[in-house]
């Protein structure tokens, strides 16, 4: 099997999420979902639009940032990324304050993840700290209840150790695969918060060749333009 | 307070003369740093010691904020967040915040569109979706959630208007009329229809009038919203302006790093904005636009 970076394998996960998605749009400082969205339009989703916002040369809105939260509210957007400082096993997430330490702010979230079809959570480190049993602050919910109108809400939590998957009607994650390298025991070691195991959990399946194939030429010529520095690091010039 | 901007637009000589005309006190609508802040006149203001400033992020604030929450000019911020986004935490900002020294009125951005899009069309306040279960609503009792009127068992949130006393960006350029383009920012204008008054600093000045030319007043701003302008050339470094400069990645990782202690802090502004010059205070010519 080809050697593969950890930043490739976890834009294979992002790819393998999309589906049939028609419209992602990938939100700023955020490589490895982008690299993971260009890779499921080069794989097998060849009309899906991709929005990157704060795209440093020609974007895709004219009407100035509030552009793409009118689109979302109308339902124009399918799929979203979020992040969190803190994300709890409700899916709640926190990007404001935690153990007395400030955080940048909520941006679009509290908006984002309602309007949304659907997000995936993305956070590189796992860890007690960052899922945390729950968020100090919650930037956006991850659920709400009857009544509440909500188009979408979380889809999976990707992180640098594991996929799980949202089950929305038990309001819980579901541990779907550890990465190479990690065991189920170790996730439930490092994760603040409790969750369900797929009976089918597995190791998460490496990059296939034809996957980084694409990531390393199509994708990288994609990623180059915006994310230079990610770029040089995880596809360095052969 | 002023009236609101309806006739003439001044000529000024330089961001000095733009910061003198904003004072103490006075609440700010500013853009992110991704949509041409003024950052000459950001320098003016720590130059002039401007105090007690109210920002307000649209929707989100950077390195404009950052210097002027160091510098001590600023005594409350209302925004979605701030950042430096790729060169990472705002380090004035979060210290700040952290020791309890600037109040800061958390928000999310559609909310702030919304606020800005009701002082717009003249109304009390707009609903928005989403947001009920987030603790914002708790931290902002200016924000209602209502039993839709319209259709039952349906809670909105509803966003009271936004008035800035003062609107403050950067553009590509201005014209002998005094009108502003803006492009494809058009958050700068809706920061502007919605402020009482509006300064803005301009790479070129361009003759004429271009509310005349079909293909560039889409993207211009009409001048009965603009009370001030002065030329700043590469008045948005080192931030960008779209199709002339790219952003200074080497500068904002330097000013990141010196920022994260006060004293490296007050070294930037001595080099950058006390004894600035114009080599200095420029972008590499081989950024890209």
């Amino acid at each position: 099997m080809e050697p593969y970076a950890r930043e490739e394998l976890l834009a294979c996960c992002i790819a393998r999420l999309i589906r049939d998605a028609r419209h992602v749009a990938v939100g700023a400082a955020s490589p490895i979902p982008a690299t993971g969205v260009f890779l499921s339009k080069a794989l097998n989703n060849k009309k899906l639009r991709i929005s990157l916002l704060h795209k440093r040369q020609g974007n895709a809105f004219t009407e100035g940032s509030r552009e793409l939260f009118d689109l979302a509210g109308q339902g124009r957007i399918d799929l979203f990324f979020l992040g969190g400082a803190q994300i709890d096993g409700e899916a709640n997430i926190n990007l404001v304050r935690a153990e007395g330490k400030r955080f940048p702010g909520s941006f679009g979230s509290a908006f984002m993840y309602f309007a949304a079809g659907r997000t995936i959570l993305f956070r590189e480190e796992h860890s007690k700290r960052v899922l945390a049993p729950k968020v100090d602050f919650i930037s956006a919910p991850g659920w709400s209840p009857p009544g509440v109108e909500r188009r979408g809400g979380p889809q999976a939590l990707l992180t640098g150790k594991a996929l799980f998957v949202w089950q929305k009607d038990k309001r819980r994650f579901r541990l779907e695969s550890v990465h190479p390298g990690h065991t189920v025991r170790e996730i439930r070691e490092q994760t603040g918060f409790d969750y369900d195991v797929a009976p089918e959990c597995a190791v998460t399946a490496a990059p296939s060749a034809e996957e980084l194939r694409l990531m390393r030429n199509e994708v990288r010529t994609e990623i180059l333009a915006n994310y230079p520095e990610f770029a040089a690091r995880v596809w360095p010039s052969s | 307070m002023k009236a609101l901007s309806s006739n003439s637009t001044s000529f000024l000589s330089d961001a000095d003369a733009v910061a003198a005309q904003i004072p103490d006190g006075a609440f700010l609508g500013l853009p992110p740093d991704y949509s041409m802040p003024s950052m000459a006149v950001v320098h003016a203001l720590i130059r002039r010691k401007a105090r007690n400033l109210k920002l307000l992020g649209v929707p989100v604030l950077g390195l404009s904020a950052d210097l002027l929450i160091g510098a001590g000019c600023v005594a409350e911020v209302e925004s979605s967040a701030v950042s430096l986004g790729e060169a990472g935490l705002a380090p004035r900002f979060t210290e700040a915040v952290e020791k309890n020294l600037l109040k800061v009125k958390d928000a999310t951005c559609p909310a702030i569109h919304t606020a800005l899009q009701a002082t717009e069309k003249g109304v009390p306040f707009m609903p928005l979706r989403g947001v009920i279960g987030s603790d914002l609503v708790a931290l902002r009792p200016d924000w209602k959630i209502i039993e839709n009127p319209l259709k039952e068992k349906d809670p909105i949130l509803l966003i009271p208007a936004i008035q800035p006393d003062i609107a403050l960006f950067h553009a590509r350029w201005a014209d002998e009329a005094g009108n502003v383009w803006i492009g494809r920012r058009k958050e700068l204008a809706t920061i502007a229809h919605a402020s009482r008054t509006c300064y803005v600093t301009y790479e070129e000045q361009r003759p004429g009038d271009m509310l005349e030319d079909e293909l560039l007043a889409p993207g211009v701003l009409n001048s009965v919203y603009v009370s001030g302008v002065a030329q700043a050339k590469r008045g948005a470094w080192p931030l960008s302006v779209a199709g002339v400069y790219g952003i200074d990645d080497a500068h904002l990782s330097l000013y990141a790093k010196a920022a994260k202690t006060k004293q490296g802090f007050q070294r930037y502004l001595e080099e950058y904005v006390w004894n600035h010059t114009p080599e200095k205070n420029s972008s590499p010519a081989a950024s890209r636009a």
